[in-house]
């Protein structure tokens, strides 16, 4: 799923300047999930925005992201001076494609793909590199979880199982090299992976995806 | 051709220092160096931007040093540059003689003194490796298209006996080997038992005939500078026991000198050692007398190796 961060309060307050009216978009899909913009905390945060003075009112849609969700809404976002999306990057987009001229403000920052490890905690653990190759790796994506992205294995920080550049996080290459362990096919780890084709990633440019065969 | 690779192919225990550019345009600063240097050491070796700091690029460093008369080897780390700019720098350095290149991928840039900076990693030190040595031999690019021009470079690679998962470090050196590395060297030892059980793997692999290997070896002022490294730089183990006999020493910085030659008389016995890397990181001075008390001078001159 796509995480996000709800942005500082006071950075909220500063993007909304002297808006009277604001409505507080909240999306049902990832973000509910990750719980950073669902409905209960687009509720929060309209009743936080009342405390400050603002006329503040909150809804939830199932997906920020599809836009046959959101033309509904237009109206609505006529009504008032200012949308603060609770959506990832995506959603807030989308709100801009159906009304650009109003004042839409992102109220979290997107910050990764990656899943709840455990209860309160989210990890990254996709890159969308558009090329995947996960299973030569025993099930752990190197791009995403090795800082420095390597491919033919650890770097010379990693200390008991952690990874120099976030020494709270597991060694993306000592979970490699266990789980192949395991498999006994540590053999895989001596051939050597010639460099990624990163045309397939957003270093090829903005991407896109067409189904001839779904289109109307 | 590179006098390092002579040095070692002729069998003499090789000894390289590492020199640190400045944080500044200064020539003078890596031409000083260099001459406290000279006839001490084989070849000088140049960092890349270490820890992620930035100083006087490796490329224009070598230059100097090159002009000062002692052979650079220059380090390349994936960084900062992608295989486009690699490459380029590649023909460039062989252009402009630069006889030895070590293939790094670098500290994060979050270690360093702009983390807010973008990394590139568009490839790694292996892919580096095997991409030079395939520009060399093949005389491709990376991409398959056909490079112009005679190449004589030697490449090298670092490698850590330290880092986890130990048991996977020595074959990941032949690996390293694989791609193209014809020389090591290896992260500082300060563990000598680690090192030696890591070197009976390398021998076990035969790795020691594949490529030279250079001990790599820093000599520490105090006992704060050992329990800082041993705190905070990734890859490098300090027993305890050191640091209490730092600790005792009336005089620390003589001490760490005395650490330091041990090592390096140490390592020099071990099977499979071919010589030894000096990174007196902000201490080159200190230099000459490692070398000299250590037993390894005088360093061979041109046309007594070409005669033995």
């Amino acid at each position: 799923m796509i995480i996000g961060e709800r942005k500082p309060i006071p950075e909220i307050l500063t993007m909304l300047g002297d808006s009277k009216k604001v409505l507080v978009l909240g999306c049902g899909t990832c973000v509910t999930v990750c719980l950073t913009g669902g409905d209960k905390e687009a509720k929060e945060l309209a009743s936080l925005l009342r405390i400050k003075g603002y006329e503040a009112d909150s809804l939830t849609v199932e997906r920020q992201c599809e836009l046959e969700f959101i033309y509904p809404l237009r109206e609505r976002i006529q009504s008032v001076d200012a949308v603060i999306s609770l959506a990832c990057g995506i959603g807030v987009q989308a709100l801009f494609e159906i009304d650009s001229e109003k004042n839409i403000y992102p109220g979290i920052n997107t910050t990764f793909m990656g899943m709840p490890v455990k209860q309160g905690y989210w990890e990254e653990r996709c890159w969308g590199c558009g090329d995947c190759i996960i299973h030569l790796f025993g099930g752990t994506c190197p791009i995403t979880r090795c800082a420095k992205s390597l491919l033919n294995g650890p770097c010379g920080g990693s200390k008991d199982g952690k990874c120099e550049v976030k020494p709270d996080r597991d060694c993306a290459w000592q979970l490699i090299y266990d789980h192949l362990k395991k498999l006994n096919r540590l053999d895989w780890l001596l051939a050597i992976q010639p460099p990624k084709d990163w045309s397939t990633s957003r270093y090829g440019g903005h991407r896109k995806m067409t189904r001839e065969d779904m289109l109307l | 051709m590179s006098w390092l690779k002579q040095v070692l192919q002729s069998g003499h225990f090789a000894v390289t220092a590492e020199v640190g550019p400045p944080k500044g345009s200064d020539p003078q600063v890596i031409r000083k160096k260099c001459d406290l240097l000279k006839g001490f050491v084989d070849a000088v070796n140049i960092t890349d931007n270490q820890t992620a700091i930035v100083r006087m690029s490796s490329f224009a460093s070598c230059l100097i040093a090159k002009d000062q008369g002692i052979e650079p080897v220059m380090q390349m780390v994936t960084r900062d540059r992608n295989r486009i700019a690699l490459q380029s720098d590649f023909l460039g350095a062989c252009a402009l003689g630069i006889p030895n290149l070590l293939c790094l991928t670098g500290d994060h840039q979050s270690m360093g003194n702009h983390p807010q900076s973008k990394n590139v990693y568009d490839i790694d030190s292996i892919q580096l490796l095997q991409i030079f040595k395939n520009m060399r031999d093949q005389k491709v690019f990376q991409n398959g298209e056909e490079v112009k021009g005679e190449i004589h470079v030697f490449l090298g690679a670092g490698e850590s006996p330290y880092a986890d998962p130990l048991e996977f470090r020595a074959l990941r050196l032949a690996k390293k080997i694989a791609a193209g590395a014809e020389f090591i060297q290896t992260q500082a030892i300060f563990d000598v038992d680690i090192f030696t059980r890591w070197m009976e793997e390398v021998r076990r692999l035969d790795l020691h005939k594949k490529s030279f290997i250079l001990a790599g070896v820093i000599p520490v002022k105090s006992a704060k500078a050992l329990r800082y490294m041993k705190n905070e730089v990734p890859g490098v183990v300090i027993p305890d026991s050191l640091i209490e006999r730092m600790e005792a020493a009336t005089d620390q910085k003589a001490e760490g000198v005395e650490v330091c030659i041990e090592t390096i008389q140490k390592v020099a016995k071990i099977e499979g050692v071919s010589g030894v890397h000096i990174m007196a990181i902000a201490w080159e001075s200190i230099v000459p007398e490692i070398v000299q008390r250590s037993g390894l001078l005088p360093r061979p001159v041109k046309g007594e190796i070409t005669s033995s």
